[in-house]
């Protein structure tokens, strides 16, 4: 059986004392009654349910909307924690949008030999319909959600970029609003930074690269799949935080290259899309024509300048499991700087050694899905059983350049709410970067925790919650 | 405004009102048949019930047997059923959490808070004993969700699609239960006068309509007269279920929406006309006609109008 792993305890450090950041909260929980929190937790979910705060999980029975457990104990970032780490991401999501332009005009990085041309030239995620375009700003992913996970007091990981369409800002948001109705005496002993300007910040960031950033009033739209997506509920709250229309695709037309939604009376011009719509969604003419959800001509009308669409079509090739390992060397080739955040080691599958290194050590380390997201099909080596190592090894051989492997890391763990009281459980976190007339990071980002003891999947489809993240300031 | 979020407003409102009307013609069954005397469940009140709310045909494919747990089953759980309350409340629900960044907080926790609840209901719980409460409790939520609506929202053009949809909705209702009905309402029914006249169903479409207590404000002597009933519940803009209530309504949104926009449209002309025709109507004229006639006409005028607006305004 697997030994017990020892991992960062964010709280407390190894003499059991709770850490600076953390002294008044260790404080607060321990003069508490033992009830306290479960009742606490009652009255959140009870505020989630009626807000309809809610997702759905693909492939369940009843695939109605859920609630992601809360977490009532809220995880602390230091000042100083904070600086290092924003550096780091600010640092990291400009390189991915240097990185962007280049391989979508002159490819120098292709040419210098740093990544190999058919890991970018044959992806599925390289758009060829943008190469030679160049969006407003060259700013191609404006909205980035970098996944981190910290395993010692000064080492972060970036597991993935996320330079889609992440999600879970919502979260984010009404986790601090029902924080602070539960707590509000915790808002007091402590200086947290805010984290309600984000829609603001997301309404000038998408202004910032409308194709006229001069016009007074720009027409903005959230582009939705409709009322049965997973993040439904976050699609309308932005738009209804930004103040600007959530639309679907059968709302928008394309007329003479321009972009109008149909409205009760004149079809009104659109400047800017933030699609919440993948890519091969888009447009039906120019990527799926089977889809229903998209524009038809809305590429054409992007092409030609009239609208912008954040994040661009063709940003997925920078958050590809395939290309995240060349991104050390990315952010070297662009900013001329050492990453200041560490990527975690990866195997390719599709080279012969890297295979060969993964079958050998499948009970040790985890295995990933190149295409894959929200915690589907992947291999946790450590916590698997021998059967399902057996299974995982068989399905890997048959299709190894679907894989890549990682080393398992002891995420750190925070003070979490159980049936038996507190105790550490691992966490990850994803602060949230928007890029256009400047980089914007808001202070904090969502928690996601794994609520069993010793997991360490974290996805809300598997099981996990989610915590308010507080950046303390000085 | 998107022409779909005003599309879902209309729709929000008239499956909500659907949903209420659906819950108050299952009141007067259930008091029907809990005081009919025959020994014997008297399966005319559940047949009123069916009839009024356009279920009878539904059900007739699905039951053998008329009596409450089928009806109430049927009428209120059914996923088959496009008129049970079920069906209502989610329709009404789903259109609301697709145009959620139109609606007030209020309003929404009204909507999905009913909905959460309702499906925490086990259709097997809901026994002759505790099926009164329940209708009042969905009743209830109903006024909770117009409360809302007319308290927090903002009087903009999206509001007055949500008032299109509401009273159209009730125009149809109370049109479709009428006709349903129509010949106990012709006068002759009473032609002897001698009171005894006075028809179960009489009081059942007052109760439908819930206009069994301000009739007798309205008629000061207070006895139930088909000619009365009939007059009261088509013409008489005070009741606030009668055509004329309904129409009244419907023009004065037809022209803050005109307002609004800085023009008009076909479909608010016919309002107008429909509502003038009812301002202008005695009920000795609608008689005249014919009462049926009168009645099945206005049933489609009121759909053109509704259809009209949605081609006026991009409904998509």
């Amino acid at each position: 059986m697997a030994e017990e792993r020892t991992f960062f305890n964010e709280m407390l450090d190894d003499t059991g004392e709770p850490r600076q950041a953390y002294a008044r909260l260790a404080q607060w929980l321990e003069d508490k009654p033992a009830n306290f929190l479960t009742k606490k937790s009652r009255d959140a979910e009870m505020i989630f349910r009626r807000l309809g705060i809610t997702f759905a999980v693909y492939g369940a029975q009843d695939a109605a909307e859920r609630l992601i457990p809360f977490d009532p104990i809220p995880r602390i970032i230091s000042a100083s924690e904070w600086r290092r780490l924003s550096a780091g991401i600010d640092q990291r999501v400009r390189a991915l949008n240097a990185f962007l332009h280049d391989i979508y005009h002159r490819q120098e990085i292709l040419r210098a030999g740093r990544i190999p041309a058919d890991l970018i030239l044959q992806n599925e995620a390289f758009l060829p319909e943008m190469a030679g375009f160049t969006p407003a700003r060259k700013v191609y992913a404006h909205i980035i959600g970098t996944d981190l996970v910290r395993v010692s007091e000064n080492e972060f990981y970036v597991l993935e970029d996320n330079t889609r369409t992440p999600s879970g800002v919502s979260y984010m948001m009404e986790n601090r609003e029902t924080m602070m109705r539960l707590f509000p005496e915790l808002f007091q002993s402590h200086r947290v930074s805010p984290v309600e300007q984000y829609p603001e910040n997301l309404r000038q960031t998408l202004e910032s690269v409308a194709p006229d950033p001069a016009k007074s009033n720009q027409t903005i739209v959230v582009l939705t799949p409709g009322i049965y997506n997973s993040a439904y509920f976050e699609h309308a709250f932005l738009a209804d935080s930004m103040g600007v229309e959530l639309v679907e695709g059968r709302d928008l037309f394309v007329d003479s290259g321009k972009v109008f939604m149909r409205t009760t009376r004149a079809p009104k011009q659109v400047d800017v899309i933030y699609r919440r719509i993948d890519d091969a969604f888009l447009d039906p003419l120019t990527f799926n024509p089977d889809s229903m959800l998209g524009v038809p001509g809305l590429f054409d009308a992007y092409r030609a300048g009239s609208v912008t669409i954040c994040n661009a079509p063709g940003t997925g090739i920078a958050d590809d499991k395939a290309i995240y390992a060349y991104v050390p060397d990315i952010i070297e080739f662009y900013t001329g700087q050492k990453p200041i955040l560490n990527n975690v080691p990866t195997w390719n599958c599709s080279r012969p050694d890297d295979l060969a290194y993964v079958l050998d050590n499948l009970e040790d380390i985890v295995v990933k899905e190149v295409h894959g997201s929200g915690g589907y099909g992947m291999l946790i080596g450590p916590t698997a059983s021998k059967r399902e190592i057996a299974e995982f090894r068989r399905v890997l051989m048959a299709n190894p350049s679907n894989y890549i492997a990682q080393p398992t890391l002891a995420l750190s763990a925070c003070p979490t709410h159980v049936a038996s009281g507190v105790a550490p459980r691992h966490v990850d976190l994803r602060p949230f970067v928007l890029i256009g007339d400047q980089v914007r990071i808001t202070p904090g980002g969502l928690t996601r925790v794994a609520l069993k003891k010793g997991s360490l999947v974290v996805n809300s489809s598997q099981g996990g919650g989610t915590k308010d993240t507080w950046v303390l300031e000085d | 405004m998107l022409g779909r979020t005003a599309s879902s407003l209309f729709w929000m409102s008239r499956y909500h009102e659907r949903a209420q009307n659906v819950t108050r013609l299952l009141e007067v069954g259930f008091r029907g048949a809990i005081i009919s005397h025959s020994g014997q469940e008297d399966g005319t009140h559940w047949t009123f019930a069916l009839s009024c709310s356009g279920c009878e045909k539904g059900f007739a494919q699905k039951y053998d047997e008329l009596n409450l747990r089928n009806v109430a089953a049927f009428m209120i759980f059914s996923k088959d059923n496009p008129d049970s309350v079920r069906h209502c409340l989610e329709l009404a629900r789903n259109n609301a959490r697709a145009v959620r960044t139109s609606i007030t907080a209020e309003l929404w926790e009204a909507i999905n808070t009913t909905w959460i609840e309702f499906n925490e209901v086990n259709p097997q719980t809901i026994t002759q004993e505790r099926l009164p409460d329940f209708l009042a409790w969905v009743n209830q939520r109903a006024h909770l969700f117009r409360g809302a609506l007319l308290n927090t929202v903002l009087r903009d053009d999206g509001y007055f699609f949500s008032q299109m949809g509401n009273f159209v909705e009730r125009a149809d209702n109370t049109a479709r239960i009428l006709n349903t009905q129509y010949w106990t309402l012709l006068p002759d029914s009473d032609i002897i006068e001698d009171g005894t006249a006075e028809r179960y169903q009489w009081s059942a479409i007052l109760r439908a309509l819930s206009g069994r207590r301000s009739y007798r404000y309205a008629y000061p002597n207070a006895r139930l007269k088909a000619f009365n009933i009939a007059e009261f519940l088509i013409l008489r803009t005070e009741m606030p279920r009668s055509l004329a209530h309904c129409y009244d309504w419907i023009t004065e949104t037809a022209e803050d929406l005109a307002k609004f926009y800085g023009s008009r449209e076909p479909s608010l002309d016919m309002a107008a006309e429909i509502s003038r025709d009812l301002s202008e109507k005695q009920m000795r004229e609608i008689y005249q006609q014919g009462l049926h006639e009168f009645l099945t006409e206005f049933v489609g005028r009121n759909n053109q109008f509704a259809q009209q607006l949605s081609e006026d305004y991009n409904f998509a």
